[in-house]
This record gives structure tokens, sequence and C-alpha cells, in this order.
């Protein structure tokens, strides 16, 4: 017998809904056999990682606070994918937003600024994270480049320039030579929601950006630019809409996201610039995108249920030694379930004799 | 027993007497939600016979075919192939069987050569050398000629065609099914194909045939059966039957005659194209040379030509999917238009129907609504400040499904889920219901049943009644002696000057569809007639 993969006439619709569930099974399986080659109990690992962190109001918080960068940064990549446009580099836009509004935060820093300072670095970091992501787009839309490679080499540019500048020009006179800037000014942080909790107004800010991503998507002609442009380019081409320059659009609204997620992770949780400020939001947004099907509101679960990793995986450090890198070994093994799952909406698995009548013709 | 019973009594002669048939369907039934696309369906293949299937759009011939051949799976009733009961998991299962397919929509992959693709649909291990050296083989044996290694893009419907018959020849099949074979080729093309399967057929192989041309049924087939609203109504002789006849007993009635309003008068030019030169966007194209004419409100202008001679590249021109550096090269309603983008054309009151109906025409996975949405957007009114107006999208549905009848399972579904035919009426009927004033459509009526067919054509003559211009290219040249007034024929990129219909003989057109130009005196007089 022989497994092919065959195409189905009819998409199924069924499929396309369950498919990140069956997704999420399959990495659990595998991650239970990688836990019992670790030589740790399974099902304690399984429970840190998974049911701990739903336990208590702290974590519950801290799952909120990173599933904001997550969703904020995996709608922008959604409008991109949607449109066939390959942004790969939202880790580099958001380390280029985080930068480039915490200039504002440093060049303020101890002085008597007002209020403006914190909307100024937002803006200014949505602006830069945008301008960062048009490189890419620039070059697929002029010369041909893949936006793919080139969008993901800037990551290790943006990584550097960071680096540079909290080694160098910006680190703090009295951090005991640590690699950080000093922290920011009061006016240049993000206000918590609850008094001595963690949660802050980005996430806020995310959930307004869901809601306009959902309305974009569902009720505005740009939207069904969008769609149309990846899901049937001739036609769209033949509605009048032009590929290229929606090319542009999302690269820079994408782009733009990361930014502002990227600042409001520094001024807010981290509440100053050092490296290492994230732990690869930029590459797991890019799962939070297919797993939520590029759907708004299933970006937002898909968020929270990657955020719950992220702390699931700090927890069952502490709890079990379990190595922190596990939890992207996890979110590795996701993706490629949630895409393998993916083909079975248009194909599907079947059996075949290999002693069938093969094409061998008579002519 | 019951079923060999009825079998005997639906072959017209008792010629099959004694053997069994190659492919029997009985009581099959396809349902889609409360609709029955196929209600109880029992029809008889036989070997060495070409058997047509008939019927109006949505009449349910492809969803019948699409299970035979394992696409679908019927909701009830049974598939015999050479006497045995089977269940068909899907179509690589079929063609094990020794039943072969070509579409109605093409399944092809455009960036891939044609090797490529044959290799892609063949479920052989040949390596892919074999492979190559059995298609240039077996497309010579047939007399379909096919160049392994052009990427698929670049060739014309006719010749995507042939891709799909010479990929199902490959598999030696002994039953094969043709959707509409003819609706996208040539005469000559046509008659081609009836001498591949003349031939099939001498070979001991079964045919089944669908087509909404009833002189070439009557010509090849020696069984028709016809569908009507899913169900079988008769199996009949096509040989003894007349069109006409065929023709009622699809549409259970008589069909309308095509009737040009009295009087048309022309008025202002509305389109007029200036010396227009293009050269082709890739390797195989045709270059657009010297393309010059002029279209009056409330007249139409047929093309004539064999498929490939420009005919896309043109339209492409007209459209705006290609621009043209000099803007006076296309003048719509008095304005260049040349440098304007296919909405701004649309603005002006242009509107167009290009040949491929699933990609280009509609984007195939969305809503009906949505592909009003698709051309409408430029100048519909539904779009307010960037907002979609779902509910001017879905009226332009509905109103288009009542003008036109286009025939479906609900009230919006997806356009891939129209029948080719009804899918056809709804595209044509959504451009016509924004009342442009100039239509540029690309075969109007493949596919179209006709009954359908006259409909458009109908459309078409009262919307140039109404004053626009409508530019109409056709294969079908007794289509455009219908409903144009001049003919015009394209050829190797070039269009010959327009001819008054009237003066328009076969003769004269065959002549310039194969290149050679008529007498010196005459082409003169015809320009700018
Ligand atoms: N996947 C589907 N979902 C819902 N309805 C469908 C689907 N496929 C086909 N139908 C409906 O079934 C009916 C029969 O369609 P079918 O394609 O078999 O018609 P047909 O006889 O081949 O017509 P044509 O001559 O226009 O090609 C149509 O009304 C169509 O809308
Ligand atoms: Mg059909």
């Amino acid at each position: 017998m022989q497994l092919v993969l065959e195409k189905r006439a009819e998409r199924s619709n069924t499929i396309a809904l369950v498919s990140p569930l069956i997704a999420i099974g399959l990495t659990i399986v595998t991650m239970t056999i990688l836990f019992a080659i670790l030589g740790k109990n399974p099902f304690l690992a399984l429970h840190a990682y998974f049911i701990a962190p739903l336990t208590d109001a702290y974590s519950l918080q801290e799952i909120a606070v990173k599933a904001t960068p997550l969703v904020m940064i995996a709608i922008g990549l959604s409008l991109c994918y949607l449109a066939n446009a390959w942004n790969i580099g939202a880790e580099g836009q958001f380390l280029i937003g985080a930068v480039a509004g915490s200039w504002i935060a440093v060049k303020t820093q101890g002085t008597d600024a007002g209020a403006w300072v914190l909307p100024a670095m937002l803006v200014l970091a949505a602006a830069a994270g945008a301008l960062y992501a048009l490189i890419p787009a620039i070059c697929k839309v002029k010369f041909g480049a893949s936006e793919i490679l080139t969008s993901l080499m800037l990551v290790y540019v943006a990584d550097l320039f960071l680096d540079y500048l909290v080694r160098g020009p910006w680190r703090d006179p009295q951090g005991f030579n640590f690699p950080t800037t000093a922290e920011f000014d009061p006016v240049a942080t993000v206000p918590l929601l609850i008094d001595g909790g963690r949660l802050h107004l980005g996430s806020i800010i995310t959930l307004l950006v869901v809601a306009a991503a959902a309305i974009l998507l569902g009720r505005t002609i740009k939207g069904f630019e969008i769609r149309v442009v990846g899901a049937a380019p001739r036609a769209a081409r033949f509605g009048g809409f032009n590929a290229n320059q929606l090319i542009i659009l999302t690269f820079a609204v994408s782009g733009a996201l990361a930014g502002l997620a990227g600042i409001i992770e520094v001024a807010g949780p981290v509440g100053h610039l050092q490296p290492g400020i994230s732990p690869g939001y930029g590459f797991t947004a890019i799962i939070v995108a297919f797993l939520g099907r590029l759907n708004p509101l299933g970006i937002l679960i898909a968020g929270l249920f990657l955020a719950l990793t992220f702390i699931g995986g700090e927890q069952a450090q502490i709890a079990m030694k379990i190595p922190l890198d596990v939890t992207k070994v996890f979110q590795g093994i996701l993706l490629f379930y949630v895409l393998a799952c993916d083909s079975l909406i248009l194909y599907r698995f079947k059996l075949v004799s290999p002693n069938r009548q093969v094409a061998s013709g008579t002519h | 027993m019951q079923a060999h019973q009825r079998m005997l009594d639906s072959t017209p002669n008792g010629l099959h007497s004694g053997e069994s048939p190659l492919l029997q369907t009985l009581g099959l039934t396809k349902r889609y939600g409360d609709f029955l696309a196929n209600d109880s369906i029992d029809i008889d293949i036989w070997p060495k016979e070409i058997h047509a299937l008939l019927g109006e759009n949505g009449a349910g011939k492809s969803t019948l075919v699409k299970a035979i051949y394992g696409l679908i799976q019927p909701s009830a009733g049974e598939i015999r192939w050479q006497g045995q009961p089977i269940v068909l998991s899907g179509p690589s299962e079929a063609r094990s069987r020794g039943i072969g397919m070509v579409f109605q929509h093409f399944s092809l992959f455009d960036n891939l050569t044609v090797a490529e693709n044959v290799a892609l649909g063949l479920d052989g291990r040949e390596s892919f050398k074999d492979m190559s050296a059995r298609l240039e083989q077996v497309s010579k044996t047939y007399g379909l000629p096919l160049d392994p290694r052009r990427e698929v893009w670049q060739l014309s419907v006719g010749e995507r065609q042939r891709i799909e018959i010479v990929r199902a020849l490959m598999q030696d099949p002994k039953f094969l099914i043709l959707d509409e074979p003819t609706a996208v080729l040539t005469p000559q093309e046509a008659d081609q194909l009836f001498i591949v399967l003349e031939r099939l057929k001498a070979e001991g192989r079964a045919i089944l045939y669908i087509s909404h041309k009833l002189e070439e049924v009557k010509r090849l087939c020696d069984t028709a059966t016809i569908l009507r609203g899913g169900k079988k109504v008769d199996t009949c002789n096509p040989r003894l039957e007349t069109a006409a006849s065929l023709a009622r007993m699809m549409v259970g009635g008589e069909i309308k005659e095509v009737k040009a309003a009295a009087g048309r008068k022309t008025t202002v030019p509305r389109l007029v194209v200036n010396d227009l030169s293009l050269a082709p966007s890739e390797a195989h194209g045709v270059r657009l040379e010297h393309i010059s004419f002029e279209l009056k409100g409330g007249e139409i202008l047929g093309i004539a030509g064999v498929a490939g001679n420009g005919q896309d590249e043109l339209f492409a021109a007209l459209s705006g999917e290609r621009l043209s550096k000099d803007p006076g090269t296309v003048v719509i309603e008095g304005i260049a238009a040349g440098h304007l983008s296919i909405t701004q054309r649309r603005k002006l009151g242009a509107a167009f129907v290009p040949e491929e109906r699933l990609g280009h025409g509609t984007a195939p996975r969305m809503k009906l609504s949505e592909n009003a949405l698709l051309t409408g957007h430029a100048a519909s009114g539904m779009v307010h400040h960037g907002f979609i107006d779902t509910a001017a999208t879905l009226k332009t549905v509905d109103r288009a499904t009542e003008t036109f009848d286009v025939r479906k399972a609900k009230r919006d579904p997806e356009a891939a889920s129209l029948s080719g035919g009804n899918l056809q009426k709804f595209i044509v009927g959504r451009e016509i219901l924004r009342n442009p004033a100039v239509l540029v459509v690309s075969q109007p009526t493949w596919g179209v049943d006709a009954g359908a067919a006259a409909v458009i054509r109908q459309a078409l003559l009262d919307l140039a009644s109404a004053g626009a211009a409508v530019l109409v290219t056709s294969q079908d040249l007794d289509e455009l002696a219908e409903i144009a007034d001049r003919i015009a024929v394209m050829f190797h990129g070039h269009l010959s000057a327009p001819l008054a219909t009237a003066d328009a003989t076969r003769e004269k057109l065959g002549l310039l569809m194969g290149g050679s130009s008529l007498e010196p005196k005459e082409a003169a007089h015809a320009v700018g007639a």
C-alpha cells in the first residue's frame, strides 16, 4: 500500500475550522514523546505548560501581556499573507520600532518634557517599523527580489543596530556597564491598567487593532482587495487592483504594527531598551497568524494560546528544570503541523495499492 | 433484471443486445443541501459508442460526469463498471479502471510546462523523459500537436485543451468523458477533434460527450441522453432527431428567436482605436500591429479569427489590463484612455467580459456578491466611503439572476459552484446591468445552452439598441452573423478592415482568417465604414 495526497473536489470547510485544533493535538502528542525522551514525566510537564498558568491571577495577566505584541504583530502579518506578500521580518521591524521610540525617551530623559512624549514615541515607532518594512517591499516591487529573504536578513541588521546603541551611545552611565539604557521616565512609560498589576494600555490598543482589522477585512473595499489579490491574482487585476501597490501597503501596515508592538514592549513591561527585549515575538507571530487562520478573531485566540506556551515554558523550567528552549521547539512543531494540516483542506490522504494498473499505455 | 430491461429499451435499435454495458448508473442522485443536482439518473454507456449528454445550463451534466469520474460522491444510487457495482474513492481510482476525463474548466498549472502538467496528472511511475517521449508520440499519433517544453500560460485555450486530451489519452482509457470540448474550439479544431473521437471509437472505446452544439451532436453521436432539471427525460438516437426537436426535449418548450430591434440608429463614436501597436508581454504572445477601428453607439462590431491571433492581447489593451504609452490609441466616449487603468475606463462607462470565466472574470472561491463587487466597485454605488454596501452587491446578484435566469443552488453561492453556462450568464448580466456605454466581450456564449445563448445575444442586441457600442470577439461565425453589424478578422496581430455582415460570406472570412487579404479595392472601401 502507498499513501498519496489527492486533491479534493470540494474544499472542506469543516477541516478549515478544525485544522488548527488537529495541529494542536498532534503537537501535544509529539511533545509528550519529547518529554518522555528528556526523562521528564510528560503529564506533569504538560500540566506545567498548559494548566498551571491558567490557575493563578498573576500568570493570567502575564499571558495577556505576552499575547499583546504577538497579536498586534500577527494582525499585520495576516494582511501581508492574505495578499500573498511574505513578510518574514517582523522581528526586525519590532526592534527598529523599539529603537526609534526609545530615541525620544532617551533624548528627553531627565528633562521636564510633558505628556506628549509617549504618544510621540508610539507614532515614531510605527513610522520607523513601516519604513523598515518598506525596504524589502520596494526591493520586491522594483527589482523582483524575494521579500522572504530580504525581510528575514534585515532582522539581523536591526538586532545588531540595537546592540550597538545600547553598548555605545545610549548606554546608561550609571548602569554598571550593562548594555542597557537608563530606566525610562514616567512620561515615556506605557501606563498600567491596574495599579501594581502587569496589564498595560498596550493590551487595549491591541484589542482596537484586532477590531479594526476585522472591520477592514470584512467590510471595506480595501480588505476585499487584499483578499482577492491573494486568492485570485488574475481576477484581481481584472477588478482593477494593483498587486504591487498592495505589497507596499501591507508591508507598511505590518511594519507599523510590529514597530508599535516593539515600543509598547520596551516602554511597558521592560521599561528600558536592552538586547533581548524580544523572545522572538516577530517569528512566533508568524505561527500565531497561521494558527489563527489569518482571521483577526482567530489570531486573538491563537495569540493567547502561544502566550500560554511562553508562560508555561517559564513555569516548566522553574518547576521541572525543562530547558526554556523547549518552548521554541514546541512552537516550531506547532507551525509545522498547522501548515501540514492546512493542506488537508484542499487535499486528502488516500491509500492506493502499488499493483494497480500503471499508466503504461499501449500506443 | 429490471435494470437490464430498461437498458435494452433505451438502446434505440437493440444494437447492443447480448453484450453488457461498459458503464451504468442506476438511480444516481447528487444532493447539494436541499437542491437535487442529479435526480435518480439511469444511463448506460456501451463500448464503441459516442454517447451525447445534453441539457440546459445547470441541468446536471457536469455533476453526473464528476460522479462517474469519482470527483464527487453520489448521495444515492449506484455506478456499475463492466457489470460490477463500484464505489470510486477518487479520480485516480477512476483512471486506474480506465475512465478518463477532459474537463469543462481546465486544471492546469500556468507556470509549468506542458510536459510537467501532464506528468502531474498521471499516476504512473515512468521517468519524466519516457513520459515526455510518450507525450510527443501520443500527440503525434492522434494529430494533436503540442510542444512539451512550453509553459501553459503562453498557450491558447485550444492548445490547453489539447494538453488535457492528450493527458487523458496517455492513460489509454476504455471510457473517455469530454465536458463541452468544442465550446472553446474553432470549427477547424473541432473537426480535428471529431477525427480523433471517431478513431477512439473505432478502437473500441466508449465516449461520453457533453455539448451544447446540437448539429455536431447529430453528426458525431450514436446515442443521446437528455437531462432537464437534474432528471433524465429521454434517450434517443440524435441522428433521427432535428436540432430543434433535441432543443425542445432539453428545454421542454420552444426556444425564442433572437430579434434585432428594427431601425437601430448609430450615433457618435463611443470606442475608437487609433493605430494601436503593442509588444507582447510574454515570449510567445502576439504583437498587436497598427489596429484601428471605430465603433459607434448602437453598433455591434464582431471580431472573428482563430484563437491565439491577438484577441487576448487586444482585450487586455482595450480593458486597461495592459496600458499603452500613447493615450490616444484607445478613446472611450471621446476621452483618450490608452493610459488609464481598467477602473478609470469603467468609470468612463466601459464594461468588459473576458473569455475565461473562472480565475479571470471571477474569483472562483468567492461568493457571487463579492464577484459583483469585483467589477462593480468602480462605478456602481457599491462602495460608500470605502465601506462595502453588501445589500447593493446582493441586489446586483439578484437582478442578474432574475434577468438572465441564472440557476444556482442558493442565493449567494461561490462562483465555482455554478455550472459553466450559468456563471457565464451571471458575468454577462453583471456587466450589462451596469448599463455600459461601451461593452467589450469575448466569447459571450461559450458553453452556454441554446436557450441561454439566445438570451445573452438578445441582451447584447438590446444593449446596442439602447445606444451602447458593443465589441464582440467570437470564434462562432454563426453567432457573429446573427448579431454583428460589421465583422473584422484578426490574424497575426492585424485586424482586417470590417466588412458589413451582409457581405461577410464564410468564404471571405475564411480567407481573412487564413491570412490572405481580400481584393485591395474592397478592403480599402471598407475602412472607416
Ligand atoms: N458544489 C456545489 N454546490 C452547490 N451547488 C452546486 C455545486 N455544484 C453544482 N451545483 C449546482 O448543481 C446544478 C447542476 O450543475 P452542473 O454543473 O452539473 O450543470 P451542467 O449541466 O454541467 O451545466 P452547464 O451546461 O452550464 O455546464 C447547478 O444548478 C449548480 O448550481
Ligand atoms: Mg457543465
